[in-house]
């Protein structure tokens, strides 16, 4: 074993890496003009100035009518905190209506950033396209002359979510997630981790890894709330069709606790979360580990994380989910050598060798390391290359 | 060492991780627990996938399996060690 194990090859003492530094201090990693529907009606125009203008994104979506309340304010969030990451260096954003698309405009705006809004209604899509196609050329133009300049590692923020899961997840990609968090948070990034209902059967672990006592029983009252508004008032059955689901099953896993402890892995063993933010919420208190109350369904999690400000995400996966973001870039890890070998171009860093006992943790969290800042500098993920855009809102409950 | 067959997280755990493909019954398994680099060997009993568990100790009905060295479920069938340990013999106690 000595012969093959490769060392743990330090993570160097200045990290750093090249991204773009925002107005309002963020550094992004990806320079995006995002053009941006405020609901369902307006995909098609956003598509449209997309097509118009190449190198644009549009960010097509299936809500934003008739919601009220929390689930409004979710909305809201999330297209504002979207177009506010700072991977998006201007966004044009449509709606069908003025109202509403001026208040993610503004919203967008207070981070300092280019940003226009344009209404259908009154003008029609051709009309509409046509202003918002003349913007987002001046934006798209603006923004490939924005320079990348040097930034520390602690100007990184890197979110975590794993999927498709197997009991290689829990014996190699979680912990190398978990490593890297334990060698990253110490020099001050922002970390995110999730899932509220991936977390059942190891709360009480979860809930020891909060930084204190007031931390840990808002997690407490996040997980309860779950367990109570979404598993108890709809479930029809125990679960076992969903938690663990097929693929899970398929890989070995066979509990809800069995995914669950494998999950927590990627907490690594020493950082602590600081605070419990709400979906898509921006963290406030400083550098450090945070959990955010997400569903466990890939896009929607990465979705919110992104909406949250976090611009590398971590993705461990046994037995294959091939999720991205279109606007974050989602690095792949597994550790499930039949997975490497039967869809490796999904995979980017390839974590088996734990398995063999060749690589050890230490090893493969360094790999991740520099897998997270060849990507920040611009090195294209699987999920990039292969054209994967997920962008899915959380949806509280029925419009109105 | 040549590559383990098995891998257990914790000394605790009563169920092991099988980490090679096509593992056939029969096969004489090395294992190595991650979290002591204890090795043990151990003797498959049936053909076990690559990511599902074997008992690597007898397992009763109504017993507690223990894996990260904590409580994942319990045994709704009995299973000997080098078995197969998945969810025909093995149920969460939640739902």
């Amino acid at each position: 074993m000595a012969a093959k194990m490769s060392k743990g090859k330090r993570a160097g003492s200045n990290l750093k890496f090249n991204g773009w530094r925002r107005e309002n201090g963020r550094v992004g990693v990806r320079n995006h003009v995002v053009i941006l529907p405020l609901d369902d009606l307006s995909n098609a125009a956003c598509e449209a100035v997309a097509n118009n203008i190449k190198g644009t994104l549009a960010l097509p979506h299936a809500y934003g009518r008739l919601q009220f309340g929390a689930d409004l304010d979710l909305h809201f969030r999330t297209l504002i905190g979207t177009g506010s990451n700072p991977n998006v260096a201007a966004a044009v954003v449509i709606g069908i209506e003025d109202g509403w698309t001026k208040r993610v405009v503004d919203g967008i705006a207070a981070t300092g950033k280019p940003v226009a809004g344009f209404g259908i209604e009154g003008h029609g899509d051709i009309a509409t396209v046509a202003k918002a196609s003349y913007k987002a050329k001046d934006y798209l133009q603006w923004a490939s002359e924005r320079p990348r300049e040097e930034c520390g590692i602690a100007d990184l923020w890197v979110s975590t979510k794993c999927g498709e899961s197997d009991t290689t997840t829990g014996l190699a990609s979680c912990p190398t997630v978990g490593n890297m968090y334990d060698k990253l948070i110490p020099r001050g990034i922002h970390g995110c981790f999730g899932e509220t209902s991936e977390i059942t059967g190891a709360e009480h672990i979860a809930k020891s890894r909060a930084v204190n006592a007031k931390v840990g029983d808002k997690w407490m009252r996040v997980f309860q709330a779950y367990q109570d508004e979404v598993i108890e008032a709809h479930k029809v059955d125990d679960l076992s069709d969903s938690q663990p689901t097929k693929g899970n099953i398929a890989g070995g896993l066979s509990t809800i606790e069995e995914k669950a402890l494998g999950n927590l892995e990627k907490i690594g063993r020493k950082c602590k979360f600081i605070e419990v933010l709400e979906p898509a919420e921006s963290p406030k208190a400083g550098p450090g580990l945070y959990y955010m109350d997400t569903s466990s369904a890939a896009a929607e999690c990465v979705t919110l994380m992104a909406a949250a400000g976090y611009a590398v995400h971590t993705f461990p996966t046994g037995q294959g989910n091939v999720i991205g973001n279109p606007i974050v870039p989602v690095i792949k890890i597994s550790g499930n050598p039949r997975t490497v070998r039967t869809m490796g171009e999904h995979i980017d860093l390839d974590v088996s060798g734990i398995l063999r006992r060749e690589l050890t943790l230490d090893a493969a969290g360094d790999a991740l390391i520099d897998m997270v800042v060849r990507t920040a500098n611009g090195r294209l993920t699987a999920a990039e290359a292969l054209g994967h855009r997920e962008f899915v809102m959380t949806k509280l409950y029925r419009s109105a | 060492m040549p590559a383990p067959h098995f891998l257990v997280h914790s000394p605790r755990d009563n169920v092991g991780v099988i980490v090679v493909e096509g593992l056939k019954a029969g096969t004489k398994m090395l294992g190595v627990v991650t979290e002591t680099d204890e090795t043990r060997e151990l003797r498959a009993r049936h053909d076990i996938p690559i990511g599902h568990k074997v008992a690597i100790k007898p397992l009763k009905k109504g017993d507690t399996v223990i894996k990260y060295g904590e409580d994942i479920g319990k045994m709704v069938a009995d299973a000997g060690a080098g078995e197969h340990v998945h969810v025909h013999n093995l149920k969460t106690k939640r739902w």
